[in-house]
């Protein structure tokens, strides 16, 4: 990290926010809605300096409409209700600002999403989650579940996995997307009895009698495999406990979809080679657009061990999505931009193009890696091309129905196509 | 090469080319010369090379080049034919190139046509040298060379190429490892086989294990006179089969049951073994994180909220003498185990001078202080080292597990934590009890005024013990660092464990301490299968508000008046 951004984080840390420069009418405000303090901190830091260094970036090639984009950073230290207050901050007064890029965890964005629909605010969401949501306010950079967890099922399954065991951190996400993956294993003819499923609590660390079950789960003769929604913290003492016991990735492979670049940066990986993530990026990703990515975080970061992960190439797709969409719109105005971007197309760090759906999700390809020893991932599998994402999973009987739609003039975020009816959204009246 | 080696391969030799796995890995050679007609008719070509000369030599470059082109695909079963090719080859570098491509350190020019070993992975430019003639290419990135990927099965096959080359015969560890893959793949061609090589088979633990397969193979023909050799055998693949001809309506589907029963109580006692090991170096955890907090809180009575700090200096001075270390984990774990007790220790200190001894008595404020320096604390490392975890090694002699049976074995890191925890318990006693510190300690707690008459500087001794229960709590830091996150978090996830611990123990009272700790962390292991983890915590704690509903002294009492 370099200095200023050192200094910034600890004036941040105090709860000042950078001091909005004077009232002028040149200036783009883009605000950051990361954590820098508290037990996110660990994941939104590195984001909130992402933003800074693309901004940083956009206003070299001379700025928006020929205006400077002005960053606002604020801190909600990894508290949920304080992201609805700072986004309501950011949103109300004269220094509002035109779009939010933020939160990480699905409790923050469920904290802010009253507010940004409320004070009508744009908020790009850059990290894979659970799906069951469609905002008109909000645009899902990450994954939903059918752009990470179904996609790595179907991996393994094609691998000859046929016993599953679930562990996920005790939260919206992984219960969800746990919920949703039981029921299409169950649909593709899995047994009751081939599936387990275990919640642990946030950065649990005695791992030692869920493994050993899970060891002896796969102990029963036929091919098992993890998927993992643990998060975080809880990571570590997963992994290590697994290599402990013996357990490597030709025994019972563990697929993660909460582990990243950064994650495994704590970890000693040699033990490790060979259990898999699923994202829509890797860092080891082959293609220029990375490559340039990556020299210009390690130049801005000054690290020359800092690594890239999935929720920064969202981000990045996010970014470059709503300048183009103010470019086009020629406004930065929220309700133009909010129509403007619908259809928008822009280069993803894979070499491909992501594009931004209708639903508010983007299309993006859909990669397995494994684990190698200096901590990065090699890509094995790799959908044929772009999956959009689906707000409404199709595998759970609730949601089957809906679709999301925010085009004129339906400008539905929950559209029942059984009864066409409007559930939410601006087409219910 | 010995009879016993050519009858394994013999076994396996109708096996897929594809699926080489760690049975064949010595005799991989064998199998490769002998389905040289799965191969594609390049490999084969080269296959039958490798017969009619086997010596190795230095091939031409061209035909290294072919070799080595052929990796470069996407298709990983297509790489695996490479692979083998390579092994199958006399090409003097073959070991080198299937080791770097087992690293994922073989790789192409991308846009030219040569091939590189990149000879360190861990910056951005790679060392790389040439990979025909080894001689020193410069550097390399990610830009310029695209190393060839393995996927899982792929590296299985690998190390057994690798170990198929460079293994002559095969020792004992090989024969038992081919041993124990035999249980569950005897069949009614390789059965005598199998039963020559027992014959000649003289080490008794591989013996055990050939005799086991060739049990398990004559129980699956309906034998039930083979049952006798399976009684008490913990292998998971004889448990499976039992349980599958138990279910049949074979003959000898009874006895088969009989014995299975046998099995699975047997594998419940030590399922309940090693519950109690889990559970007492879950205990043992809390013990450590707690016992420090028993002489600042237990004993001076001082609420320090920032207890789990002083723990993640610790950690994070494991952390930084490793750094200083580079290479030796172990010493410098050693080392950080009386650097961790120093550095938190000092903070302790500079607490207690600072803060804590101008709140004596008010201990709502010296908590809300505390509290705030816990923040202090956080950030301060959040802005010094980044918020990012820290990854701290664990020297070789702390990982992997002590294999006692097929169903009992003991994690060496948790081991080496009980054990810590235990010897950090022992001193500790052993201070309060025999040492002068400990006396003075033990007198101003129990009556202050009493023992400041008698010439104890109570001040003096205050900041002493606050400094060796922030010291302790560094300790519990350094053993942490080996089995979870070396993080600014790394306190907050103790910080109530700690408290639960020493009320639960009695305040005041190290022996209290270690019985509360042990006891809760055996209880949450046993409740934890049953209902799950969140649950079983809850459970924990509402067991421990009741208890201290009871009796509000703890476990153990202090004994007499404290002050």
């Amino acid at each position: 990290m370099n200095k200023i951004s050192t200094t910034t984080a600890l004036l941040l840390s105090m709860g000042i926010a950078l001091p909005a420069a004077a009232q002028e009418d040149d200036t783009i405000r883009v605000g950051i809605l990361h954590s820098l303090s508290g037990t996110m901190a660990i994941s939104e830091s590195t984001l909130k300096d992402e933003m800074l260094m693309l901004i940083e970036e956009q206003n070299e090639k001379g700025g928006l409409l020929g205006k400077k984009l002005e960053p606002v950073v604020m801190d909600p230290a990894s508290d949920w209700s304080l992201y609805a207050e700072q986004a309501r901050d950011m949103l109300t007064g004269d220094d509002k600002v035109d779009v939010i890029f933020g939160n990480w965890t699905s409790a923050s964005r469920k904290a802010v999403l009253p507010v940004v629909e409320e004070e009508n605010g744009l908020l790009f969401y850059p990290v894979q989650y659970e799906g069951e949501e469609s905002s008109e306010n909000i645009f899902y950079t990450g994954a939903a579940p059918n752009q990470q967890a179904i996609p790595a099922v179907d991996y393994l399954r094609s691998q000859g996995v046929e016993r599953w065991a679930l562990l996920g951190t005790d939260y919206v996400y992984p219960r969800t997307t746990n919920k949703i993956l039981e029921a299409y294993l169950k649909d593709h003819g899995v047994a009751d009895d081939d599936i387990m499923v275990n919640y642990t609590p946030f950065g649990f660390s005695n791992w030692q009698s869920i493994v050993s079950d899970v060891a002896d789960f796969g102990s029963q003769g036929k091919k098992t495999a993890v998927v993992s929604t643990i998060n975080g913290d809880a990571n570590v003492p997963f992994y290590t406990e697994l290599s402990n016991q013996g357990i490597s990735a030709s025994d019972i492979p563990v697929v993660a979809f909460s582990v990243g670049e950064q994650e495994l940066s704590g970890i000693d990986t040699g033990p490790l080679v060979g259990h898999m993530a699923a994202w829509n990026y890797f860092m080891s990703v082959d293609s220029d657009a990375n490559y340039d990515f990556i020299d210009n975080w390690v130049e801005y970061t000054g690290d020359e061990t800092a690594v890239t992960n999935d929720p920064m190439e969202a981000h990045y797709i996010g970014f470059n999505m709503w300048l183009e969409a103010v470019r086009e719109a020629g406004t930065a105005d929220v309700d133009a931009v909010k129509d403007s971007i619908i259809g928008v197309t822009v280069p993803n760090l894979s070499g491909g193009s992501s594009a931004m759906m209708p639903n508010h999700h983007i299309t993006k390809p859909v990669m397995i890696g494994e684990i190698q020893d200096d901590g990065q991932f090699s890509v094995v599998w790799e959908t044929s091309g772009n999956v959009a994402g689906d707000a409404w999973s199709d595998y759970l009987p609730e949601s089957q129905n809906l679709i999301s739609d925010w085009r004129a003039p339906l400008r539905c975020g929950k559209l029942n196509v059984d009864t066409m009816t409007c559930e939410d959204g601006a087409g219910a009246e | 090469m010995t009879p016993t080696h050519t009858t394994i391969s013999r076994l396996r030799g109708n096996s897929g080319l594809r699926r080489v796995t760690g049975l064949n890995l010595a005799f991989g050679l064998n199998i490769v010369s002998g389905l040289w007609r799965c191969l594609p008719v390049m490999a084969a070509l080269l296959a039958c090379f490798a017969l009619v000369s086997p010596a190795q030599a230095d091939v031409s470059p061209e035909r290294a080049r072919t070799l080595l082109q052929a990796l470069a695909t996407d298709d990983f079963d297509a790489k695996a034919d490479a692979a083998q090719a390579i092994a199958a080859s006399d090409a003097a570098q073959k070991t080198r190139w299937l080791d770097a491509l087992l690293d994922g350190r073989l790789g192409r020019e991308r846009r030219g046509e040569r091939f590189y070993i990149i000879t360190d992975d861990s910056g951005r430019e790679w060392p790389i040298i040439d990979a025909i003639t080894f001689e020193d290419a410069g550097t390399g990135s990610r830009r310029s060379v695209d190393a060839f990927r393995i996927n899982n099965d792929l590296r299985t096959q690998l190390q057994g190429l690798i170990a198929s080359l460079s293994l002559g015969a095969g020792d004992e560890a090989t024969r038992l490892d081919a041993a124990k893959r035999l249980i569950g793949e005897v069949d009614a061609q390789s059965v005598d086989a199998v039963a020559t090589q027992l014959d000649n088979e003289e080490s008794p633990a591989v013996r055990a294990e050939i005799e086991t397969a060739l049990a398990l193979y004559r129980v699956e023909q309906g034998q039930g006179e083979a049952l006798a050799t399976l009684q008490g055998n913990l292998d998971t693949r004889v448990r499976n089969s039992l349980t599958t001809i138990a279910n049949s309506d074979a003959p000898i589907a009874a006895d088969a049951e009989r014995v299975l029963a046998g099995i699975e109580n047997k594998r419940a006692w030590y399922e309940r073994g090693q519950t109690l090991f889990f559970g007492l170096s879950a205990g043992s955890v809390l013990v450590l994180a707690a016992i420090g907090l028993a002489i600042t809180f237990g004993v001076m009575g001082v609420i320090n909220m920032a207890h789990g700090e002083l723990i993640m200096l610790g950690a994070y001075t494991t952390w930084m003498i490793q750094q200083l270390l580079p290479g030796q984990p172990g010493l410098a774990l050693l080392l950080a185990i009386p650097g961790g007790f120093l550095v938190a220790g000092a903070f302790g200190i500079l607490i207690e001078r600072s803060v804590i001894r101008f709140l004596k008595g008010r201990p709502l404020e010296t908590l809300l202080a505390t509290f705030g320096i816990s923040l202090i604390l956080q950030q301060l490392v959040r802005t010094v080292f980044s918020p990012l975890n820290r990854r701290v090694n664990s020297p070789d002699w702390l990982q992997g597990a002590w294999h006692l049976n097929e169903a009992l074995s003991l994690t060496l890191n948790r081991l080496g934590v009980l054990i810590f925890c235990l010897v950090v318990f022992a001193a500790l006693w052993a201070l309060m009890r025999y040492t002068r510190l400990g006396l003075e300690v033990r007198a101003v707690t129990q009556n202050r005024a009493m023992a400041r008459s008698m010439g104890v500087r109570a001040a003096r001794v205050d900041m002493l013990t606050f400094g060796l229960g922030a010291g302790v709590a560094g300790l519990a830091g350094v053993a942490l660092s080996q089995i979870t996150n070396v993080g600014p978090n790394l306190g907050q996830s103790y910080i109530v464990d700690s408290f639960l611990v020493v009320v639960f123990g009695g305040v005041g009272n190290l022996w209290g301490t270690l019985v509360a700790g042990m006891s809760l962390g055996v209880i949450n292991q046993v409740l934890q299968p049953w209902v799950g983890a969140v649950l079983a915590k809850v459970i924990v704690l509402i067991g421990v508000i009741l208890f201290i509903q009871k009796r509000p002294q703890g476990l153990f009492a202090p004994k007499g008046r404290t002050s």
